[in-house]
């Protein structure tokens, strides 16, 4: 292993200052006594409890997870069907014209995204709501998940499902207990892009929100324009923490699962050797 | 006391279990089964052998049920198989990867088959045990795939695919991933597993060496079509075709036109100046037919005079392979012909009788070359 030197050192600390320092003084901040977001006037836990007593905060908040938690799932369902038709079925007329507009969400533009949802809610007459944002929501997060999903169905060995339905299983108890659950770490990181996709989308919500109904990102982005509170600041480091966590939490697991995997190997290696 | 000998391919009354019927099978322009017709009955050890690309894993993805013919019929116990699908066939197959799953456990690896057809649950640990038991892997039950050997791998997919006793196990190359000598092995507890559970067993692979040892019968495949169904014995020592006899093992193919001597007896010209070759075979052939003459190397022998055989031919040692129990030598004639012969290496090294640069005679019986119309 080579050792730090003092370029590389000073390279390191400017990146993550460059990533980190922003974010340090939002959360610094939080703590912050005064009502001003630049005057430093001692340590307070205070705006955390203001931010507890703000029910539009906590409304916003509540509609945001609801939408986010709905149209994750929603939208993994439909991805990961998606996927598994595309890769399998690799050969029905039309395949290539459904494949390019799966993925074509991707690169438009989400100001017009937004827009054309607006148009066609407003034309069939929905209300815009929670269930608009959730549609909405559904609609541009599914072709993340098709294109994670899809990504492992490439490496997926064919022969392990023709075994299954070798063994008696239906095609649809193959996907069941075969397919899913070899795939299941990309659904799950398909979820988890989409629901992170939705909790943070702005532009989407804001053409398909209503008055009845407001997410996060919304109430944050419109309170921000009649000034900066610390209560903004103590709401991002909530949710810099919360995303910190799973993030840490995502990583311990899987250096986990790769360490229990190493070991097992040694234990068939050592079994070979001895049987 | 009379053996009874596993034949019953010679028997007219025995019905066959598969029957492929003038079956071809064709990926767009490319043909992959060109009219095959064949029966494998009952109880065998069916091996299916040749090249990659040959159509053997064709042959066998038709009887599990994952490709369909595009013309003929294959009739499994005389119903046609083409409209019953794989999950429905009593055909289980063994595949070349393993495709074991992964999230499961050994155990589960083998009771997934069981559990599908509903088999109550002590019926259904009773079988699993009895598999395990069959493929020595009680010790392993509940560990997970990846927390086994290759050996012990390609046991689990063995067990799984015989958990329900199918009346055709299809084995798909299913010692590809083994090294030599595990490999040796496993043939043998292959064959003691087909005689316990009297299961029919069509086999593929590419390695000659274990489609001999294994089967009871040997289909040489070439460009989707059979060259030849024989018993390994026949495979070898009477092959029926130049293709089959130089697939299979070491052989010299000297080529010529024939000339018949006697009924059932022919000379071979074999080029300008070379004594005509005396071979004895039932094959007809027609004066000034072109032919072909297959000898295998230990059929030829070598020695230092001139011996009283039928077929000899001075030459010169060009190059010697050392087996440790066989030497094979290249014994060069006047003009550029090249004869392999093999000997056993009865004495040490250090006496052997030739060696390189060596003036020796080559020769063989008149029964020793099977003559074949080129």
């Amino acid at each position: 292993m080579r050792r730090l030197s003092w370029v590389s050192v000073t390279a390191l600390s400017f990146g993550l200052a460059f990533l980190y320092l922003p974010m340090l003084i939002l959360v610094i901040f939080s703590f912050n006594d005064s009502k001003l977001v630049t005057v430093w006037a001692g340590f307070s836990t205070k705006w955390y409890g203001e931010l507890l007593r703000n029910e539009a905060f906590l409304d916003a908040a509540w509609v945001t997870l609801r939408v986010a938690v709905i149209s994750s799932t929603i939208a993994t369902v439909l991805g990961t069907m998606a996927a598994w038709v595309l890769i399998r079925f690799s050969r029905f007329p039309g395949r290539s014209l459904f494949s390019g507009m799966v993925y074509a969400p991707l690169v438009m533009p989400e100001v017009i995204t937004g827009l054309s949802l607006l148009l066609l809610f407003i034309g069939i007459g929905l209300d815009r709501g929670v269930v608009t944002i959730v549609l909405a929501h559904t609609t541009f997060s599914m072709c993340y998940v098709c294109v994670v999903v899809s990504s492992r169905l490439v490496s997926f060995d064919t022969s392990l499902e023709e075994a299954a339905f070798d063994l008696g299983a239906t095609p649809w108890e193959t996907f069941r207990l075969v397919t899913l659950p070899i795939i299941a770490p990309a659904v799950i990181s398909g979820w988890l892009l989409a629901f992170t996709l939705s909790l943070d989308d702005l532009v989407i919500a804001s053409f398909t929100a209503g008055p009845s109904a407001t997410t996060l990102p919304i109430k944050i982005f419109s309170s921000v324009r009649l000034g900066v509170s610390p209560e903004i600041n103590a709401l991002s480091t909530i949710m810099i923490s919360v995303v910190a966590i799973g993030v840490i939490t995502a990583s311990l697991i899987t250096k986990r699962t790769a360490v229990q995997r190493q070991m097992d190997e040694q234990v068939a290696l050592r079994d070979e050797t001895s049987v | 006391m009379t053996q009874t000998i596993f034949a019953p391919w010679t028997d007219p009354a025995e019905k066959p279990l598969i029957e492929f019927d003038r079956v071809t099978k064709r990926f767009g322009d490319f043909t992959a089964i060109d009219d095959l017709s064949m029966a494998i009955y009952e109880r065998e050890f069916f091996a299916l052998l040749g090249p990659s690309g040959c159509g053997k894993t064709t042959l066998m993805r038709m009887l599990a049920g994952f490709d369909t013919p595009s013309e003929g019929t294959i009739w499994l116990a005389g119903q046609d198989i083409a409209p019953v699908p794989p999950n429905k066939r009593a055909v289980n197959m063994m595949f070349q990867s393993y495709a074991l799953f992964p999230h499961l456990s050994v155990w589960e690896n083998i009771a997934f088959g069981l559990r599908r057809e509903g088999m109550p649950k002590d019926q259904l640990a009773a079988r699993v045990d009895e598999m395990l038991r069959l493929t020595r892997l009680q010790r392993f039950a509940g560990r997970k795939p990846h927390q086994i050997s290759g050996g012990q791998r390609q046991r689990v997919a063995l067990a799984r695919s015989l958990a329900k006793a199918p009346k055709l196990l299809l084995l798909d190359e299913p010692l590809g991933a083994l090294d030599a000598k595990l490999r040796q092995d496993t043939q043998f507890e292959l064959m003691e597993i087909q005689e316990t559970t009297g299961t029919t067993f069509v086999i593929v692979t590419h390695d000659q060496e274990e489609a001999m040892t294994v089967a009871s019968r040997v289909a040489v495949m070439d460009e989707g079509r059979v060259m030849q169904i024989a018993t390994p014995e026949d495979i070898y020592e009477a092959p029926s075709s130049v293709y089959v006899a130089d697939f299979i093992g070491d052989v010299n193919i000297l080529r010529g036109t024939a000339r018949q001597t006697a009924p059932g007896r022919y000379e071979i010209l074999w080029g300008e100046g070379r004594a005509p070759l005396i071979s004895e075979s039932d094959t007809a052939l027609d004066n000034g037919q072109s032919c072909a003459l297959a000898i295998r190397p230990e059929k030829v022998s070598i020695s230092a005079d001139r011996p009283e055989t039928a077929n000899a031919a001075q030459g010169k040692i060009l190059d010697i392979a050392y087996l440790g129990n066989l030497s094979t030598y290249h014994v060069e004639l006047p003009d550029g012909q090249i004869i392999k012969a093999q000997e056993a290496n009865t004495q040490r090294i250090a006496r052997r009788s030739f060696t390189w640069e060596d003036e020796v005679w080559v020769s063989w019986t008149k029964t020793a070359a099977v003559l074949l119309a080129d």
